[in-house]
């Protein structure tokens, strides 16, 4: 029972980021209908931005978060201004392809740049755990938790309350109409790549010091990403909310009481049942963003 | 034409070995076969039926270490408790197995995948890649997981009892590598031109027409898979018994990119195009390894790989295709233009 309670707090810890990442690319899916092969690339940005503002520069933590959230956003409105706006209307496999080449480029940039030793960021939180009764959390983990839940609900508002929202939604809803509606379908299309990029720069950020900072980190976490995508369904954002909490379960159980070994398989294996069974998602496919 | 070039380029393939003294520089051309077998197996899926597999590597994968497995012996708890044990088993039989394992893995992911499309089915043979790597590398009874299987036994022929050989050696394993090449070669040429590659490329451009037109899609492109996991597997096997080691490394995505790179480059969708583009990238880390360390390497092909999705989106050898075509004709019609003006002013001198 203990075990399991502690299982629990875990998974909704992890489920957190994972929802973040998730939430970025389903984005970047609904509105631009790119599968984004950079975005582990971003996450792994964020952890080096982190890391070089933090540990190089000797900034206080939490504006280097900041800044390294603001330098992910702007290296995705690069990335959509220069490789994406040309092949704009290509279908998706050359988008896809640009991608991978675009990861390529950037994990072997860091890895040039950073070399492949693990790196380690520390954090003004105490490194004793929070304990209540038989569970325990480390403090930096509850605050990780509560940064992603406020990203979630901001990005949630974003969407919803702003005016820049309401064109992204009418974009995914029918880009040609909201063109003739005098939308400018480039700026959303920019924006969209940006916020997502920000967001997966936001997860790399707040897990870095969690783990270590390597440049292969983006993989695993991509590939995590995007069976997040797919158990929410494609440009679903809620769906991609409950899926990242889903496959940490999933995963956390997984782990618990299968095999730790076999921890990243869950998410695959998921996947793979979700598209067999149900290979819309778990959810309604959305209509709309939200 | 064509046929010519193509018989001519075998002949100097086969005659490598005799003047290449170099060791090293043959076995970088063994290599570079081995890419150019797996690209040729993926080109069948991402050029003639027009779906992208991000997952080709498993196949490759499986070929590798159920090849070096069955030739190794092996023993296993299984699921159910009982033991089962496999003597090492003759090379040629387990590259065999390795072969039609890697296509039965392929029909299976072929049922699952191509239920579904676009980045659905790119995700998913994804996660079958990533899922096979894993249970590489923590099934430790069977395959000793990072540890790696070790000293497997090259390629042999024998008579029983009579003479044996074992080739240990650069040139035999050439020879190998080109023989499979070409097999691969053959057959994926005798697929596409026949009924059946074109009912691929009839769904690959319109699969709406194609099934209206009673080609039964799903049919066609697991058979498909089937025959490109299968040439997968024995690029894998080929791999296994010629560097006679096999970890879960040979898992790496990376090997998936550097397949769909090579196709892409030399051009989806011809038959010469994966071998173009296999040399051209099985060839050119060695030369680049001189000027830059293997990252800035990457960094290149990342770029190189956006340049020609960008510029040469059909890639080097339909481009050189078309060139060669349009001279003819710009040539031809000049000729015409010349003899044609020539005719009109013999015409046109009396009548001055």
């Amino acid at each position: 029972m203990d075990q399991l309670l502690q299982h629990l707090i875990n998974a909704l810890i992890l489920g957190g980021t994972y929802a973040l990442l998730g939430i970025g690319l389903t984005m970047i899916f609904g509105i631009m209908n790119v599968v984004n092969f950079t975005h582990g690339e971003l996450y792994t940005f964020g952890a080096y931005m982190l890391f070089f503002v933090v540990m190089v520069l000797g900034l206080n933590f939490f504006v280097s978060l900041a800044v390294a959230v603001v330098l992910g956003i702007i290296l995705g409105a690069a990335i959509e201004f220069t490789l994406l706006r040309p092949i704009r209307g290509a279908n998706i496999d050359t988008t896809m392809l640009v991608m991978i080449g675009a990861w390529i480029v950037m994990q072997n940039s860091e890895q040039w740049i950073w070399s492949g030793i693990a790196k380690s960021v520390s954090t003004p939180f105490p490194s004793d755990p929070l304990v209540f009764g038989p569970i325990s959390v480390s403090y930096y983990r509850v605050f990780v938790f509560a940064a992603a839940i406020l990203l979630i609900v901001g990005a949630h508002m974003l969407i919803h309350r702003t005016k820049l929202g309401k064109a992204m939604r009418a974009t995914f809803q029918d880009s040609d109409t909201a063109a003739l509606m005098g939308i400018n379908i480039n700026r959303i299309y920019t924006a969209t790549f940006a916020l997502g990029s920000g967001l997966a720069a936001a997860a790399g950020a707040l897990l870095a010091p969690v783990f270590v900072v390597t440049p292969t980190m983006g993989n695993i976490a991509a590939l995590k990403a995007f069976a997040i995508v797919i158990l929410g369904g494609l440009g679903n954002f809620k769906g991609a909310t409950i899926g990242g909490f889903i496959l940490a379960l999933v995963e956390e159980f997984g782990a618990g009481y299968i095999s730790s070994g076999y921890r990243d398989a869950m998410g695959f294996l998921l996947i793979i049942a979700v598209l067999l069974f149900r290979p819309t998602g778990l959810f309604k496919q959305a209509e709309r963003i939200g | 034409m064509n046929r010519a070039l193509g018989l001519g380029f075998l002949a100097f393939l086969v005659s490598i070995p005799f003047w290449i003294g170099d060791q090293y520089l043959l076995h970088i051309l063994i290599n570079a076969g081995i890419f150019v077998i797996g690209a040729m197996s993926l080109n069948l899926l991402l050029g003639y039926t027009g779906q992208l597999s991000l997952g080709h590597v498993a196949f490759f994968g499986i070929g590798a270490y159920t090849s070096a497995l069955l030739s190794l012996g092996f023993d296993v708890t299984t699921f159910w408790g009982g033991e089962l044990v496999v003597g090492p088993q003759p090379v040629w039989l387990s590259f065999l197995a390795g072969i039609v394992l890697a296509g039965l893995a392929g029909w299976f992911i072929g049922r699952i995948s191509f239920k579904v499309r676009g980045a659905y089915f790119v995700i998913i043979t994804i996660s079958f890649a990533e899922v096979t790597k894993l249970v590489a590398l923590n099934w430790v009874d069977l395959t000793e997981g990072p540890m790696a299987l070790i000293s497997i036994p090259p390629f042999s022929v024998s008579i029983p009892g009579i003479w044996e050989a074992t080739f240990y050696g650069k040139t035999p394993n050439y020879y190998i590598m080109l023989a499979i090449g070409v097999v691969s070669y053959i057959v994926i040429k005798r697929l596409v031109n026949s009924r059946l590659g074109r009912a691929m490329v009839a769904l690959r451009e319109n699969e709406p027409l194609a099934m209206s037109v009673g080609i039964d899609v799903t049919r066609y492109l697991v058979l498909a898979a089937v025959v490109s996991a299968a040439i997968a597997g024995a690029a894998g096997g080929l791999y296994t018994h010629y560097v006679r080691i096999v970890d879960p490394d040979v898992f790496l995505f990376i090997y998936t990119v550097t397949m769909v790179i090579m196709v892409i480059t030399g051009g989806k969708g011809t038959l010469a195009g994966p071998i173009v583009g296999g040399i051209i990238f099985g060839v050119l880390p060695e030369i680049l390894r001189e000027f830059m360390g293997p990252e800035a390497q990457w960094v290149t092909y990342g770029a190189v790989m956006i340049a020609i999705v960008m510029f040469l989106p059909e890639g080097i050898v339909p481009a050189l295709t078309r060139f060669w075509e349009r001279r003819k004709e710009s040539r031809d019609a000049s000729d015409r233009m010349i003899t044609g003006r020539a005719a009109s002013s013999a015409t046109e001198t009396p009548s001055e």
